[in-house]
């Protein structure tokens, strides 16, 4: 059977002036226009600049072609100003594209951000209603759908209060609702996903992948969250400084748009500089620098002891100092962490600390490593002297036995436990 | 592969491709904004709607005061309380919604910025919702009509009143008109809606609401009614206090002069609609 597209998309640009858009004023327009009709200088022009536009605009989206079938679930990655919200926008009809065309097939409604048009003086229901609207439903839908998205969006006892009263979780929640029970052949989403708790981020991405799957409609969505990406896609595009540079599967979309992203060289890394931006403005110590050892490249092969040597500089006598190294993935979500606490003084000197790290069952991919200078006083409270993200980053290839088996990115996590062993039969 | 697409993205439209079709289909967001705006107007004020017939009274007061009293301006026999109304009754309802159409971008730019629908959508909102206002002002309106009729003044309603609707959409549709073609006009110059607060109050002056047409000298007389609110708030004051005359063709040329506004208006903001989030 042949698939039908739902968009179709021709190299479509998108251009914005950079700096200030426009004079902003009349008079200064009119300064400018009559500078040139004399063929002075124009006034409202940077000293030294004499062309007024030329060369100041960029192209968010360079020619960016794809198409989309019935049914699929696209998701689209890339970094930021790669130009993933540009692609919604225009697909969403907030602004128009420079060159090219966008054909769609279908109803599309976009939730580049939910909650759109609340009032806060009206109440829950009021605002379903209008937002329903908003989002391109009319009366008779959401009369039709109002019992369903009440009950979505977990808010009935408050639905005929004023939502200014509501919490923010709340007035997400039924933002949500709203949306999530719109009746579109094509839906448009932007990280909103992010939003609520834990239970209802589950229920939105289920929600998304039952309208996909069991009622075929087209899913669009933009995220940074690889594994909502994973759970909810079936097809990937990476999307780099405005151009298309992957389309197709999932998992290697991902390690494509990884790859992109992070540049593995380094093993004798600066750390003046980097520190973390939450901390204290006063130092009393600091981590300097950082050297993995023994190695050209920061590759590890599984369950292999990382060596790195770390300077620390303080200027005040500490007693008892402490070391974390937490690890995250390059979608920054937290792995693990490893910990020294208590291990040695220092007293307003530059010293030298080697340490061994062992990431014991961390599967194959790219890390980056977040460590932390702390000391403990004697109440227990924890305070921190230093941090810094990413410290290092580095990557675990494949040994023997771990190429034997077959991960699955998706469900399995980050780490392979000790294998399990019998007991008893 | 053969497609039957039901949208497609271009980046400029044509002239006068205005996709009425498409606002049709949105008529049930008109009428949700038009209720939003009634049910939030007076939210958490203690007098709630009654502002709604506060807000006339003391303006005519004033009006009554200042020019009636004070300046002593003719209202050409007319009681002055309901000759001000009058004026006033129809002048705050084209103000009050060609300031608001004015902002439509402005105002609207966190919901336009993240969803579509047609555009026009807010300025049609906006001037109907004015609408509940000023039923509210014309009943109060007649109710003193009735007491100067009984009280035997000289207001002598006529069979012109018929004409109520037809003025009524034309003031909606001239405030509409002026207002997308400043809205339209503010994206690139924000400079225009200060502009516009200040410039309808001129207007007001240039235009017989506090004063009889019959008043001015006659050669600036015709000058005066090419403005095209005059001949509208003229043929009002005529209908329902028997006052002055009906410009008829005067009234004919404001009728020209709304359609040719409203058209240029919706044009002009249809293409300016499509990329304005990238310049406000």
């Amino acid at each position: 059977m042949e698939r039908k597209l739902a968009i179709k998309i021709e190299n479509v640009k998108k251009q914005y002036r950079l700096g200030a858009i426009g004079g902003g004023t009349l008079q200064g327009d009119l300064q400018s226009w009559w500078a040139r009709v004399r063929g002075k200088e124009d006034p409202n022009s940077k000293i030294g600049q004499k062309t007024y536009s030329g060369n100041e605009r960029f192209y968010a989206l360079n020619g960016i072609s794809f198409d989309v079938y019935k049914g699929e679930r696209l998701g689209i990655i890339g970094g930021n100003g790669a130009g993933k919200s540009t692609t919604l926008k225009l697909l969403s009809r907030v602004t128009a594209p420079t060159e090219g065309t966008i054909y769609i097939n279908g109803r599309i409604s976009s939730m580049l951000e939910v909650g759109t048009g609340f009032h806060p003086e009206l109440t829950g229901r009021e605002n379903i209603y209008l937002n329903g609207a908003i989002l391109g439903m009319s009366k008779a839908e959401v009369d039709s759908k109002i019992e369903d998205i009440i009950d979505f969006s977990e808010c009935r006892q408050f639905i005929d209060t004023p939502v200014k009263r509501y919490s923010s979780g709340m007035y997400v929640k039924l933002a949500f609702a709203v949306a999530a029970h719109l009746d579109s052949e094509i839906l448009v989403m932007d990280e909103v996903l992010a939003v609520g708790d834990m239970k209802f981020q589950q229920k939105c991405l289920g929600k998304m992948s039952d309208v996909a799957e069991n009622e075929g409609r087209t899913v669009l969505y933009v995220s940074h969250n690889m594994n909502t990406i994973r759970q909810l896609c079936d097809r990937c595009i990476v999307l780099d400084h405005g151009r298309v540079i992957f389309d197709g599967d999932v998992e290697e979309a991902i390690s494509i748009y990884m790859n992109a992203v992070i540049d593995l060289k380094q093993v004798d890394i600066n750390l003046t500089d980097k520190r973390m931006k939450h901390l204290s403005p006063i130092i009393l110590a600091k981590m300097t620098h950082l050297t993995l050892l023994n190695k050209k490249n920061p590759i590890y092969e599984m369950n292999e002891n990382i060596l790195f040597k770390l300077r620390i500089k303080s200027e005040e006598n500490l007693s008892n100092i402490s070391v974390r190294i937490e690890i995250r993935t390059f979608d920054e979500v937290s792995v693990g962490a490893a910990i020294i606490q208590n291990f040695s003084c220092i007293n307003k000197e530059e010293k030298d600390f080697v340490f061994k790290f062992n990431p014991y069952g961390l599967i194959p991919g790219k890390y980056s490593a977040l460590l932390v200078l702390y000391e403990v006083n004697d109440m227990g409270v924890y305070n921190d002297l230093d941090a810094i993200f990413p410290a290092f980053q580095f990557e675990i290839i494949e040994n023997q036995r771990f190429s034997e088996i077959h991960w699955n990115m998706s469900h399995w996590g980050k780490i392979r436990f000790e294998n399990l062993m019998l007991m008893g039969e | 592969m053969n497609n039957h697409w039901t949208s497609i993205i271009k980046p400029k439209t044509k002239l006068l491709d205005l996709n009425l079709k498409e606002l049709w289909q949105y008529k049930d967001l008109i009428i949700m904004f038009v209720k939003r705006d009634f049910k939030t107007l007076y939210k958490q004020t203690i007098l709630g709607p009654l502002w709604v017939i506060i807000n006339p009274m003391l303006t005519t007061l004033m009006f009554t005061v200042v020019f009636g009293g004070i300046a002593n301006i003719s209202t050409d026999g007319m009681p002055q309380f309901v000759f001000y109304m009058a004026g006033n009754t129809v002048w705050s309802y084209f103000s009050t919604c060609l300031t608001k159409t004015a902002n439509t971008f402005i105002n609207n730019s966190a919901v336009f910025g993240k969803v579509y629908f047609p555009r026009l959508v807010s300025p049609i909102s906006t001037v109907l919702s004015g609408l509940i206002n000023f039923f509210v002002q014309f009943v109060l309106f007649m109710f003193f009509v009735i007491y100067y009729m009984m009280s035997g003044d000289a207001v002598r309603p006529n069979i012109y009143i018929l004409l109520t609707p037809v003025l009524l959409l034309l003031i909606a549709m001239l405030s509409l008109g002026f207002g997308i073609i400043i809205s339209s006009l503010t994206t690139k110059y924000r400079d225009l809606s200060i502009l516009v607060t200040f410039g309808v109050q001129l207007w007001m002056y240039a235009t017989p609401v506090v004063y009889p047409i019959s008043q001015i000298p006659l050669h600036w007389r015709n000058l005066m009614l090419l403005n095209p609110i005059a001949p509208i708030i003229e043929t009002f004051r005529y209908a329902f206090l028997g006052s002055g005359t009906i410009p008829w063709f005067y009234l004919g040329l404001s009728v020209i002069t709304t359609i040719v506004v409203l058209f240029i208006g919706i044009v002009l903001f249809n293409k300016v609609q499509k990329t304005f989030m990238d310049t406000i």
